[in-house]
C-alpha cells in the first residue's frame, strides 16, 4: 500500500470523517439507494422512480426549475439585502449604488429580477405539464391544491418586490395592483357594499395593504417584509409539503 | 485501488432494497438517473438565466414620484390581464372576484374530474373536453389578455397596435351603452329587472344545456357517478369562465358596458 493510500485510509476511516460521510461512492445497487436516502439534500426524492418519470420529455424539468428560481432569487436577494435600506428616503439611491459601485451588483440584480419572471413562467409550465399529464388525478388531489397555493404566492412575491425600487415603476405598478383592495366588495372604500362596513379610504383592505392611506414609506416597509420574510416563510412551508407528497405518491403515473 | 468501500463496511445501516414486483416494474434508480438530469438541466438553466443577466439589465426608471402619474399605468406583466380585464368590468369584479374564481376554480379541478384516464402520460384522445376547456382558460382567456395587456395597450388604455405609434391625445369615441337600453328598456328598475333576469336565465340555461349534452354524450349512468355536487360546481366555474368572453365580444361587437345596472353594483 502506498503512502497516499495509506494517508486516505487513516483520513476515511477516521471518527471525523465517518460522522460526516456515511458511506462511499462505489456504484452498488445499494449504494445507489444510500446516496439518496442518506444524503440531507436529495432524501426528498423516493430511492427509486418510474423510468418514463425521469424522461425530460415528459416533465420538462418544469417544478425542478421552479424550484432553481426560487433558490437562485434567495441566494441573490440576500446579496442584495445587504446593500438596500427600505425606506423612501434611501431605497432608488441604493438600487443606483448596487448598479454602479458594488461588484455584481447589477447583476445580482439582473439575475434576481429575471429569475422572478422565469419562476413565473416555469409555474405556469409546470401547471401546464402537471394538467396535460393527468397528475393531478388521485391520489394526488390534494397536492394540486397545494400548487395552486404556491402560484398565487409566487405571484405574491413577484408583486411585493416590485415596490422596493422604489421608481416610477414601482409605485404606479403596484397603486394599479393595490387598487383591487379598494374595490374589493365590503371591504373596500371603493367596492360595492362598502357603506356595510363604514370602511373609509385611510381604513379599509387597501390601507392594511399599504399600512395607511397612500403608498409611502409605510407601504415600502410593509412589502419589504413582506418580500423577504413573510411570503418566503409561508412559501416554503408549502413547498416542504409539496415535495414531500410528490415523493410519497410517487413521481408520476398511476398510484402504487 | 484498495477497496474504500470495505473499510467502511461496519458504519453501514441495511437498507432492504424492495423486490422486483415482476415485468411491470421499470423502476430505475433515482441516483445516478434523476439527479443527473436535475443536475444537468440546473447547469443548463442556471447558465442561460447568467447569459441573459449580463445582457439584459433589469428596468429601473426616474425616482417614484406619486404626483407624475404616468400614462399609460401598467402593472406587473402577469397581472396584465386581470388590468385587461378592466376594460370590460368593475374594478371589484376584475380584480377581486374574477382573480378569487380562478384560483378557486383551479384548486376545484381534480376533484370535479372523475376521469381515471390519462393519469401519467400525454393523451388528447382520452380527455378532449378537459384539454380543449384548460386550452380555453390558460391560453384564450389568460395568456392572450396578458399579450393583449403587455403589447397593445397604450395611454388611456386604449388600443395600439405594435406598428402605431403611442397617440396620448388618441380620442375613442365613447358610445357604450348598458344591455336593458339596447333593447330599448329606458326604465332604472325595469332594465335592472331585465339585466337580473338576462344574467340568472343565462346561468340557469347554461346549466340546463351543459346537463342535457352531457347525459347524451356520455350517458345518464356517467351523470349519475359524476353526482350532482360535482356538476353544479363544473357548470359554475365553466360558465362564468365562458361569461367573461361572452361580455368582452358583446363589448368589441355591441359596446355593450353593462349587463346589470344597479345603484349598488353593476355588471
Amino acid at each position: 500500500m502506498s503512502r497516499w493510500e495509506e494517508f486516505k485510509r487513516q483520513i476515511t476511516e477516521s471518527q471525523v470523517w465517518q460522522s460526516i460521510f456515511r458511506h462511499g461512492y462505489d456504484d452498488t445497487p445499494r449504494n445507489r439507494v444510500l446516496m439518496v436516502s442518506g444524503n440531507v439534500w436529495l432524501h426528498l426524492h423516493p430511492s427509486k422512480v418510474r423510468r418514463h418519470a425521469v424522461r425530460l420529455r415528459f416533465t420538462w424539468c418544469m417544478g425542478g426549475i421552479t424550484f432553481l428560481m426560487f433558490l437562485v432569487t434567495v441566494v441573490t436577494g440576500i446579496y442584495l439585502m445587504f446593500y438596500y435600506r427600505p425606506t423612501a428616503e434611501y431605497a432608488y439611491a441604493d438600487m443606483k449604488y448596487l448598479e454602479f459601485d458594488m461588484p455584481f451588483g447589477m447583476l445580482m440584480r439582473n439575475m434576481h429580477r429575471w429569475a422572478a419572471h422565469g419562476m413565473v413562467i416555469a409555474v405556469w409550465l409546470h401547471m401546464f405539464r402537471v394538467f396535460l399529464t393527468g397528475s393531478y388525478k388521485p391520489p394526488r388531489e390534494f397536492n394540486w391544491v397545494v400548487g395552486v397555493i404556491l402560484l398565487v404566492l409566487t405571484l405574491l412575491l413577484s408583486f411585493t418586490g416590485y415596490l422596493l425600487p422604489w421608481d416610477q415603476l414601482s409605485i404606479w405598478a403596484v397603486t394599479v395592483g393595490s387598487n383591487m383592495g379598494a374595490a374589493t366588495p365590503l371591504l373596500g372604500h371603493q367596492g360595492p357594499f362598502h357603506e356595510f362596513f363604514g370602511v373609509n379610504p385611510i381604513y379599509d383592505a387597501r390601507a392594511f395593504l399599504f399600512g395607511g392611506g397612500e403608498i409611502g414609506s409605510h407601504t415600502l416597509l410593509r412589502f419589504y417584509i413582506l418580500h423577504c420574510i413573510f411570503i418566503p416563510l409561508v412559501a416554503s412551508l408549502f413547498m416542504a409539503v409539496h415535495f414531500w407528497r410528490i415523493r410519497r405518491d410517487g413521481f408520476s403515473g398511476p398510484p402504487l | 485501488m484498495a477497496e474504500p468501500a470495505k473499510v467502511l463496511e461496519p458504519r453501514r445501516v441495511e437498507v432492504p432494497l424492495r423486490k422486483a414486483t415482476g415485468p411491470g416494474d421499470d423502476k430505475i434508480h433515482t441516483w445516478p438517473h434523476l439527479v443527473r438530469s436535475e443536475f444537468l438541466c440546473a447547469l443548463v438553466v442556471l447558465l442561460v438565466l447568467i447569459v441573459w443577466s449580463l445582457l439584459v439589465d433589469a428596468p429601473l426608471e426616474e425616482p417614484a414620484n406619486p404626483t407624475r402619474t404616468p400614462n399609460p399605468s401598467k402593472a406587473p406583466w402577469y397581472f396584465l390581464g386581470l388590468q385587461e380585464m378592466l376594460v370590460f368590468f368593475d374594478p371589484w369584479h376584475a380584480g377581486v372576484v374574477l382573480p378569487t374564481l380562478i384560483i378557486v376554480g383551479l384548486m376545484v379541478i381534480p376533484y370535479i374530474d372523475i376521469n381515471p384516464k390519462g393519469n401519467g402520460y400525454y393523451t388528447f384522445r382520452e380527455r378532449k373536453i378537459e384539454i380543449l376547456t384548460f386550452f380555453f382558460g390558460f391560453h384564450l382567456l389568460w395568456v392572450s389578455l396578458i399579450i393583449i395587456g403587455t403589447f397593445m395597450r397604450g395611454p388611456g388604455w386604449n388600443w395600439f397596435w405594435p406598428w402605431e405609434p403611442w397617440d396620448p391625445h388618441k380620442v375613442e369615441a365613447m358610445t357604450n351603452v348598458d344591455l336593458p337600453f339596447l333593447f330599448g328598456i329606458r326604465g332604472y328598475w325595469t332594465g335592472a329587472a331585465f339585466g337580473a333576469a338576462v344574467i340568472l336565465g343565462y346561468f340557469v340555461l347554461g346549466t340546463l344545456a351543459m346537463y342535457a349534452a352531457i347525459v347524451r354524450t356520455k350517458g345518464r349512468e356517467f351523470m349519475e357517478r359524476w353526482g350532482m355536487p360535482r356538476f353544479l360546481t363544473t357548470a359554475f366555474f365553466f360558465l362564468n369562465m365562458l361569461a367573461v368572453l361572452i361580455k368582452m365580444l358583446l363589448r368589441h361587437a355591441f359596446n355593450v358596458k353593462y349587463i346589470l345596472v344597479t345603484p349598488w353594483l353593476n355588471v
